[in-house]
């Protein structure tokens, strides 16, 4: 497993507790799960996601990601409409482990509340919050 | 495993060791009102001898065969069992082993379950199944949980010719849950009426049992395309595996879970238990398939070995979160399955289920000679139901007194269904056997 200087924690993402990040693309959110999360799970065999069109609260699970030794939840990191998902992980799951910031996304999301992505963590309360888990 | 009971001197050097002065103290965590004051509500302790001699009463009072002649199915079938079956299973590798905690370790256990496994899926045509399950109507009732985890929709549609009690055992599953069953009726032919079918939209499921409770064969591969039409999964039951001998199998009618029970294929009826539960579905739902599923794969050095796989949606690994929390893998019975298939063989399971369906056939020509009406005139298998003249039971309590059991009376599952019965005929009925009913009847 990775030391927490190997991560690759890009800058421009926001973070949650539940490790997801998100990316602000226009009037959509792109959501994946972060280096730490799929290094944690280890080899990634299986991501289950919500039906396009689907409206969920911030904190509310929308999907499942299976690897060889444990079965993760998904948490919304914003309330919203599920705009699109990504159909590569149904034969392709292992992207989330090679690229989980760029074919490892998992769906987008137009938010409900815009407001709502101030509230998510920056690379470095995120970092910080890595260190104390440690 | 041997049952050890504790002495006193044990319980008392226990409790020092934990450092507590009594059992009560034991259970000081457990709140006040949750602890039974007074002693259990049992009989008083008797002997060795005694229960012995109680037991044996007991046992006397039923009808059982061979001492019997049961022309009754209805979920519980006489079967021969081979004695090859018997005697493997007796073996102390079998009887003893208990469900591998430390799975790899137990490669035979594996084996075991993957063989079953295999020719599950081979005889209902299936493309996976999973190390089984309880019973029937637990398979049942699993296959409909599934359903609706697959469409994330909320009711099913059954019909009213699954066996009687598997569907009460799927209102006490779906009771807590909020999700709605519609029983779909019968038709005068002795078959599902389906024609409601298009009227229902968000339907998860829509689940028949073929050959039906009424012995009659559902035309599966119209049934499948009218549930896959209205977007639902099509669950196919069975209490009778030994019709896919004969009959095509759940999987190239379209099934996409078939389940049931496997009673049937070497399993002593017992006074109807332990059962086993099987299930298989397609390939592509195999991550929303209840219970244990054992895989091949290959170890560092290329050979051949056995593992469990998806484990992760199991209850001791998923908690609440599993595919299910109420299941098992009745692995002795799934053993016992396997070496009966494997015991028959192909040509042997295609040659028992014909002689089935050919003695039946017989019966009810026999009977329909009399002039008796036979009730539904679909297609069977190996049951089918008879309508008795009036003052029948007078007939039929005649019979139990020597000792034939003339099938059972339908009356109490469908009211409308006065006098009429349910018959099997088996292999294990001779010529003589079927003579002398029909002989018995009209006289």
């Amino acid at each position: 497993m990775k030391e927490i200087g190997e991560l690759n924690l890009p800058d421009d993402l926001r973070y949650t507790e539940s490790h997801e990040w998100v990316k602000t693309e226009g009037d959509r959110v792109r959501v994946g799960i972060s280096d730490y999360a799929q290094d944690q799970l280890g080899d990634i065999v299986f991501v289950e996601v919500p039906q396009v069109g689907n409206t969920f609260e911030k904190g509310q699970e929308f999907g499942t990601v299976e690897s060889v030794k444990a079965v993760a939840e998904l948490y919304m990191p914003l309330g919203g409409e599920i705009f699109s998902v990504n159909r590569g992980l149904e034969d392709s799951p292992e992207l989330v482990n090679k690229n989980p910031y760029g074919d490892g996304w998992m769906i987008e999301i137009k938010p409900s509340d815009a407001g709502e992505l101030e509230t998510l963590m920056t690379r470095e309360r995120y970092l910080k919050m890595l260190k104390e888990i440690e | 495993m041997r049952y050890l009971p504790h002495t006193w001197e044990d319980i008392k050097s226990m409790l020092e060791v934990v450092g507590v002065e009594s059992l009560d103290g034991l259970f000081s965590t457990v709140p006040e009102g949750c602890r039974l004051k007074e002693p259990l509500s049992l009989p008083e302790p008797i002997t060795e001898w005694e229960l012995n001699y109680r037991m044996a009463g007991l046992a006397a009072s039923m009808g059982a065969p061979p001492e019997y002649r049961m022309f009754t199915g209805a979920g519980s079938y006489e079967h021969h069992i081979p004695a090859s079956v018997s005697y493997l299973l007796s073996r102390s590798e079998f009887v003893t082993s208990y469900t591998p905690y430390q799975p790899e370790m137990s490669q035979g256990t594996l084996q075991g379950i993957y063989e079953y496994q295999t020719l599950t899926a081979r005889l209902l045509g299936m493309e996976v199944a999973n190390a089984s399950l309880y019973d029937g109507a637990s398979a049942l009732a699993e296959a409909l949980l599934m359903s609706i985890r697959i469409t994330r929709r909320k009711q099913v549609a059954i019909s009213t010719l699954i066996h009687p009690l598997y569907r009460q055992v799927v209102q006490t599953y779906f009771a807590p849950t909020g999700f709605s069953i519609i029983e779909l009726p019968y038709l005068q032919n002795g078959k599902t009426d389906v024609s409601m079918l298009g009227a229902l939209d968000d339907l998860a499921a829509v689940a028949v049992q073929s050959p039906n409770f009424f012995g009659c064969i559902e035309e599966l591969m119209s049934i499948g395309h009218k549930a896959h039409e209205s977007g639902a999964l099509f669950v196919t039951a069975f209490t009778e595996p030994l019709a896919y001998g004969l009959l095509k199998n759940p999987g190239s009618q379209g099934a996409d879970i078939a389940c049931g029970e496997g009673q049937s294929l070497g399993i002593p009826q017992s006074f109807g238990g332990p059962g086993l539960g099987m299930l298989a579905s397609r390939m592509k739902y195999v991550r929303n398939m209840p219970g244990r599923l054992v895989g091949e794969t290959v170890d560092l050095d290329g050979k051949r070995g056995f593992v469990l796989t998806l484990a992760t949606r199991e209850q001791h690994i998923r908690r609440e979160k599993a595919t299910s929390n109420i299941c098992t893998n009745n692995s002795l019975c799934a053993l016992t399955v396997a070496m009966y298939m494997a015991s028959l063989g192909g040509g042997g399971f295609r040659e028992l289920s014909r002689i089935n369906y050919d003695k039946c056939e017989y019966l009810k020509a026999q009977l329909k000679e009399t002039g008796l009406e036979i009730s539904f005139e679909s297609p069977t298998f190996n049951e089918f139901v008879v309508e008795f003249p009036v003052d029948f039971e007078k007939t039929y309590a005649r019979l139990l007194r020597k000792k034939i059991v003339e099938g059972i009376p339908l009356v109490s599952y469908y009211p409308e269904l006065v006098r009429h019965y349910l018959l099997c005929v088996t292999e294990t009925k001779t010529k003589e056997d079927v003579d002398t009913l029909v002989q018995e009847v009209t006289s």
